[in-house]
């Protein structure tokens, strides 16, 4: 072998290293331009009176979007109580019977109910209950955001499950613990910031759902607070102002996207502190 | 012989249709060390699980025979009862990664709902701890996770956490082969000050530890329980060839 084919090889080396670095630069690009975009154009919008008071009829100036937090706050969290307790004891069972039937046929269903459309689940929503009850409700838009979260909640219980040693199982089973109670008292505490983690990250991606809300919640330009009622959410309210033909309203629409996009941010961060926080060293 | 704490009788042990231990015959006596012995696979740790039934836990497991704890027959009583009965330290150091040096000692009792007063949770503590020769090194640290303690630490407040529930046997499975033989040499003299408190079986692959800290041994070869007496005796004038060649170093 010569010193030139080396250097050659160092080169490719060196100009393989230089891609990758660049590549994982540009994928940072869309972000960011999103970023300031929104930034720009919501900031202006954002004050005080913007997250306290509600929408002003069309050519009174100003006017904000506490009807749309408000909801926001209410869907996220009825579709959190329905799906992490569902999410969390789904996942349980996944890792405890890693190998059965049942649980095979259950995995697959939470892989294809996580892949399905957020507007078929709306319908799904809207037939089940609006049309059941005669009427939009944020009851139905918080089903519909729940089913949505529920496999996110599943697959990252049962993942973090399945990272926890054995030995910490049969530790509490040699000291006579019954099994439910060495789940609930030795295995959960253990996984919890997963769990933790994983419900978060979940809660980021429903609050930016719109689809499914369409006919579930539908929206309400009003402060409702009545989960029997229609409630007005942070994305409907940027899809009705982004596609009005008034100028007053879109600048809205900017606000709100920016207080959603800061909203899944704060998520994320929280995510990720709560991940190196609870750390559980085995 | 004294009083036997534990006795296996005609015992079989299986995973689905491989017979792991045939026919085993062992009468353990109260306070004292028993040691068991053998190369890897001889179905040494298998034997120890079935004490506190742990062995059942894995899908087509099944055993045979009788083994009698106080007399009474461990697989005609509640395995949960059993296990309370048994204290069991495995391989690798496993205390409660949630809970402080503190919760882990009293863990028995907090997880099986026994509630006990405080001033008698904290005489539990500093008495097992004490038993384990962990006090002096952590008294002023009790309520920091237990996981912060190096591995010969946390392998012996694993010792303390089984020795808080006043067991009859206490089951070793080969606990000094994670860790380094500094620790290890600390976990024989605790074994040895043990049994006074504490009947103790202890599994190992290691015939020099056997010979330091057991006063009986048993050989376990291919499932078969090959050798069993005073460890003196064992070690220096075996009765059985395959037991002369495995302490020669012939296999195993």
């Amino acid at each position: 072998m010569n010193s030139g084919n080396v250097l050659f090889r160092l080169v490719k080396d060196r100009l393989f290293g230089a891609g990758i670095i660049l590549l994982s630069f540009g994928m940072l690009v869309p972000l960011f331009l999103i970023l300031i975009y929104i930034t720009r154009n919501g900031i202006s919008a954002i004050n005080w009176e913007f997250l306290v008071r509600l929408p002003k009829p069309v050519g009174e100036m100003g006017g904000g979007i506490s009807n749309a937090l408000v909801g926001t706050v209410i869907l996220v969290g009825l579709a959190s109580i329905f799906s992490i307790p569902l999410g969390i004891a789904t996942g349980v069972f996944l890792s405890e019977y890693r190998k059965g039937r049942l649980a095979y046929v259950v995995r697959l269903c939470a892989e294809v109910l996580q892949g399905i459309p957020s507007i078929v689940i709306g319908i799904i929503a809207y037939s089940w209950i609006v049309i059941s009850m005669g009427k939009f409700t944020a009851l139905s838009g918080g089903v519909a955001l729940g089913i949505m979260m529920l496999p996110v909640v599943v697959r990252t219980t049962e993942e973090t499950l399945k990272l926890i040693p054995d030995s910490l199982r049969e530790a509490s089973l040699a000291l006579g613990v019954p099994y439910y109670q060495t789940i609930v008292r030795v295995i959960l505490p253990a996984a919890l910031g997963g769990i933790t983690t994983g419900i978060l990250l979940s809660i980021a991606r429903i609050a930016g759902e719109t689809a499914p809300l369409l006919f579930t919640a539908f929206g309400n330009p009003f402060m409702e607070t009545s989960i029997l009622k229609p409630v007005n959410s942070l994305p409907l309210l940027i899809f009705n102002y982004a596609t009005s033909p008034y100028q007053e309203w879109h600048t809205l629409a900017w606000g709100a996207s920016f207080v959603l996009i800061v909203m899944v941010l704060v998520l994320n961060v929280l995510a990720k502190v709560v991940t190196a926080r609870w750390k559980v060293k085995f | 012989m004294e009083s036997e704490v534990l006795k296996v009788e005609k015992f079989g042990a299986y995973f689905g249709d491989t017979q792991i231990l045939k026919y085993i015959n062992l009468s353990i006596p109260e306070n004292m060390v028993t040691a068991i012995m053998g190369p890897s696979g001889c179905g040494k740790t298998t034997l120890i699980r079935c004490v506190n039934r742990m062995h059942e836990l894995i899908t087509g497991a099944r055993v045979e025979g009788r083994i009698l704890l106080c007399g009474e027959d461990v697989y005609k009583t509640n395995p949960i009862l059993v296990r309370r009965k048994v204290g069991m330290v495995f391989q690798k150091p496993n205390p409660f990664p949630t809970m402080s040096i503190y919760d882990n000692v009293i863990a028995g009792y907090k997880l099986n709902g026994i509630r006990l007063g405080r001033g008698e949770l904290d005489r539990i503590v500093e008495e097992s701890l004490q038993r384990a020769a962990l006090w002096d090194e952590v008294k002023d640290s009790v309520h920091r996770k237990g996981t912060f303690l190096s591995g010969g630490q946390q392998q012996r407040l694993c010792i303390a956490r089984a020795l808080a529930m006043n067991p009859e046997v206490l089951l070793l499975d080969e606990p000094t082969s994670a860790l380094d033989p500094k620790a290890t040499s600390r976990i024989e003299e605790l074994i040895i000050e043990l049994k006074e408190y504490v009947t103790i079986v202890l599994v190992t692959h290691n015939i020099a530890q056997a010979a330091r800290v057991s006063d009986l041994t048993a050989f376990l070869y291919l499932g078969e329980l090959v050798e069993f007496g005073p460890s003196e005796k064992l070690f220096t004038v075996p009765e059985d060839k395959r037991t002369e060649e495995y302490l020669t170093g012939k296999f195993g």
